[in-house]
C-alpha cells in the first residue's frame, strides 16, 4: 500500500488531533458540569453527576431539569440588582479607562517634549508595582478621602491603568502616521479634533480590545469591591454570588446557577469579539 | 492578578524621531501634558501617594485606619520570626513552582500542536482553550469548591466510579489544598499562556523551519535550535508573568476555602496573610510590611528575568 504525500501528512496529524480533542474535552468538562448543576434540583445535584438519568431522550430525565434556581436568584435574592451593578461598573470603568489610556498613549507616542522619558519611566514603573502592596495604604487613602462604600472609590483608582497607557503607546507609534497629524495641523485642525477624528479611528482595533480587557477585569474584580463596598445593595455579581455561598452553602444548584449567570455574559461577549481581544492581549508582548 | 510586562522586553523610552528636514507648525508645549493629565493625576493620587503611605505604614502598628503608633522596624523583625508568614511563603512558593513547571510546559505543548501546519479548526481550538481564563477567579473558586466537594463533587464521584474502594467522602480541600489550587489554576491559565506561545510560534520564519528540515534536523533539534531561540523573549515574559501572578495568589484560595486559610493554614498564601492582617485584624501597618517583602520577592524575579535576557542577548 502506498501513500501519497498528502495522505501521509494527514495520517501524521491524527495523533495531534487526538491530543487536541482530549485537551478540549478536559477544558470543557467543568463548564458542562456547571451548566448541568445549574439546572438541577438540589436532590438531583446529590445523586446525579451530570444530568439525572431517566427514560427520556438519551436516557436523561429531561423533565426533572428545572429553572427554579434562576427564578429564585432573580425573584428572591435580588441578583438582578447585582447584575445591573456589575454591568454599570464594568461598562463605565472600561469606557473611561480606554479613553484616558488612549489620550496618554497618544501623548507618549506622537509628541516630543521635555520630560517625556521621565513620564515613560513612570508608566513602566507603575507596571511592576504589585497591586497587593497598595491594598492597605489604598484602603487608608479611600477612608481619608471618604470614598469607602462608594463606586467612586472603586472606579477612580483604575481610571488610567499604566498597562493601557503602555498598550496604546505601543500601537500608536506605528499605526498613526506622523505625516497625517502634521498635515492636519497645517490645515488648522485643533489638537482635540485631531485626536477624535484622526487618531482614535486609526486605532479602533486597539480600542475594541482594550475596552474588552478592562470590562472583563472590572466584571471579574472581586477583592476590590469586597474591600471597598459595604452596602449589599451596591455589590456587583462577584461579591454577591460569593455571599450566596455563605448563606446557602449546600444549595449547590443555586450557587452554580448564580455562577452561570455571572460568567455567561462575558463568555458571550468574548465569542463575538475574540479576534480583536486576543490580538490586543498579545500585542504588548509580541510586537513590543 | 495583573499582567505586567517586564521592563527588559520593552523598547527604550523614546518617542518618534522628529520629522526629517520638514518644517511644520509646532503644536504648543502644553498639548501633550493635557493628554497626559488624567494619567498623571491618578498616578499621583492612587499610586505614588499610597506607595509613600505604605512606607510609613510599614513602620507603624495600626488598628483600622484610625489609630496608629510608630513601632520602628518591629514589623519587619516580627515578620522574620513569624511562623505564619513563612508558612504562607512556603505555600505560595509551592504554588508558583507548580504553575511554572506544570502549566507552562503544557501551554507550550498545546501551542506547538496547534501550530502544526495543516491543522484545521485552529481558531476553534484556541477559543476553547482560552475560554476558562475569561472566568473570574471568584467564579472559578466557587466552581472548583463544588468540583472538589466530598461525595457530590465531580472529582470524587469520577474516581469512586473507576475505583469503588476510593472513599467518596475524601476531603481534598482539607488535605490537599495546594494540589487542588494548582489543578484549578491549570484549567484557568493553560489556554491563556498558550495564546502567547502560539503568537510567538507564528512569528518563527517558515523558511527557517523548512531549511532545517531539509538539512535533516529532527523535531527535537528544530525545537531546541530554531524554535526555542526565536520564542525565548516571549517565553521569558510568560515565565515572569506566571511567577509574579503566582506570588500574588489570593482570590482563588480565599473563595475556595470560604475565606479561611484551611486546616493548619494549608491554604494560607502571602497575599491572603496580608489581607487577613490588614482587613480582618485591622493592622494595616503589618500588612504593609508584608506587602513590601512581597514586592522585594517580585522585584528580585523581575531583575532575574532582566539579567537572563541580557545574558542571552550577549551570548
Amino acid at each position: 500500500m502506498s501513500l501519497n504525500n498528502a495522505q501521509r501528512q494527514k495520517l501524521l496529524l491524527a495523533p495531534v488531533y487526538v491530543a487536541l480533542v482530549a485537551a478540549a474535552f478536559f477544558t470543557l468538562i467543568p463548564f458542562a458540569w456547571l451548566i448541568c448543576a445549574a439546572f438541577k434540583t438540589n436532590a438531583d445535584v446529590f445523586t446525579a453527576n451530570f444530568l439525572p438519568t431517566g427514560d427520556g431522550f438519551l436516557g436523561v430525565a429531561w423533565d426533572r431539569l428545572t429553572i427554579a434556581n434562576f427564578i429564585r436568584l432573580f425573584r428572591e435574592l435580588g441578583i438582578g440588582r447585582a447584575m445591573a451593578n456589575s454591568i454599570f461598573l464594568a461598562s463605565f470603568s472600561a469606557l473611561i479607562a480606554t479613553f484616558f489610556c488612549a489620550m496618554a498613549g497618544y501623548a507618549l507616542a506622537k509628541f516630543r517634549f521635555a520630560g517625556q522619558g521621565w513620564v515613560m519611566s513612570l508608566v513602566l514603573a507603575a507596571l511592576v508595582i504589585p497591586g497587593s502592596l497598595l491594598m492597605a495604604p489604598g484602603y487608608k487613602l479611600l477612608y481619608d478621602l471618604g470614598l469607602l462604600d462608594s463606586y467612586a472609590g472603586l472606579i477612580l483608582p483604575g481610571l488610567t491603568p499604566a498597562f493601557g497607557v503602555f498598550l496604546f503607546r505601543q500601537s500608536m507609534v506605528n499605526s498613526v502616521p506622523t505625516t497625517l497629524l502634521e498635515s492636519a495641523r497645517i490645515d488648522g485642525a485643533g489638537e482635540f479634533r485631531i485626536f477624535f477624528t484622526i487618531v482614535l479611528p486609526l486605532v479602533r482595533p486597539m480600542i475594541g480590545a482594550y475596552l474588552m480587557i478592562t470590562f472583563l477585569q472590572s466584571w471579574n474584580n472581586f477583592i476590590g469591591p469586597q474591600i471597598v463596598l459595604q452596602d449589599p445593595s451596591r455589590f456587583p455579581l462577584s461579591v454577591a454570588i460569593n455571599q450566596l455561598r455563605g448563606l446557602y452553602g449546600t444549595d449547590y444548584g443555586l450557587i452554580m446557577s448564580g455562577t452561570l449567570v455571572s460568567i455567561a455574559p462575558v463568555l458571550a461577549l468574548f465569542l463575538l469579539l475574540q479576534k480583536e481581544f486576543i490580538a490586543g492581549l498579545t500585542s504588548g508582548a509580541v510586537k513590543g | 492578578m495583573s499582567a505586567s510586562p517586564p521592563e527588559s522586553s520593552l523598547p527604550t523610552a523614546t518617542a518618534t524621531p522628529p520629522p526629517p528636514g520638514r518644517r511644520y507648525r509646532a503644536e504648543p508645549v502644553w498639548v501633550p501634558w493635557v493628554f497626559l493629565a488624567p494619567f498623571l493625576l491618578t498616578f499621583g493620587v492612587f499610586l505614588v501617594w499610597p506607595l509613600i503611605q505604605s512606607v510609613t505604614l510599614a513602620f507603624q502598628q495600626t488598628f483600622g485606619p484610625k489609630t496608629t503608633a510608630w513601632v520602628g522596624l518591629e514589623n519587619f523583625t516580627f515578620l522574620l520570626r513569624d511562623p505564619l508568614f513563612w508558612k504562607a511563603v512556603r505555600n505560595t512558593a509551592l504554588f508558583a513552582l507548580g504553575s511554572v513547571c506544570i502549566q507552562l510546559p503544557l501551554s507550550l505543548g498545546l501551542a506547538l500542536l496547534l501550530n502544526r501546519p495543516g491543522i484545521k479548526c485552529r481558531a476553534f481550538f484556541r477559543l476553547i482553550f482560552f475560554a476558562p481564563s475569561l472566568v473570574g477567579l471568584v467564579f472559578v473558586g466557587l466552581l472548583f469548591s463544588l468540583i472538589f466537594a466530598p461525595r457530590t463533587g465531580l472529582v470524587n464521584t469520577v474516581i469512586h466510579g473507576f475505583f469503588p474502594a476510593f472513599d467518596p467522602e475524601f476531603p481534598w480541600l482539607q488535605l490537599y489544598i495546594m494540589p487542588a489550587l494548582i489543578l484549578a489554576a491549570l484549567w484557568l491559565y493553560v489556554g491563556f499562556n498558550m495564546v502567547y506561545f502560539l503568537a510567538a510560534l507564528q512569528g518563527v520564519p517558515e523558511e527557517l523551519m523548512e531549511a532545517a528540515a531539509l538539512d535533516g534536523a529532527g523535531p527535537w533539534h528544530r525545537f531546541r535550535h530554531i524554535i526555542l531561540p526565536e520564542i525565548l523573549p516571549v517565553a521569558t515574559f510568560v515565565v515572569l508573568m506566571s511567577l509574579l501572578g503566582s506570588l500574588q495568589l489570593f482570590e482563588l484560595p480565599f473563595v475556595l476555602l470560604s475565606g479561611t486559610a484551611g486546616p493548619e493554614n494549608r491554604g494560607l498564601t502571602i497575599v491572603m496573610y496580608l489581607y487577613n492582617t490588614g482587613f480582618v485584624s485591622g493592622d494595616l501597618g503589618y500588612a504593609s510590611a508584608i506587602g513590601w517583602v512581597l514586592a522585594l520577592f517580585m522585584g528580585a524575579f523581575a531583575l532575574g528575568q532582566r539579567w537572563f535576557t541580557k545574558h542571552q542577548e550577549e551570548s
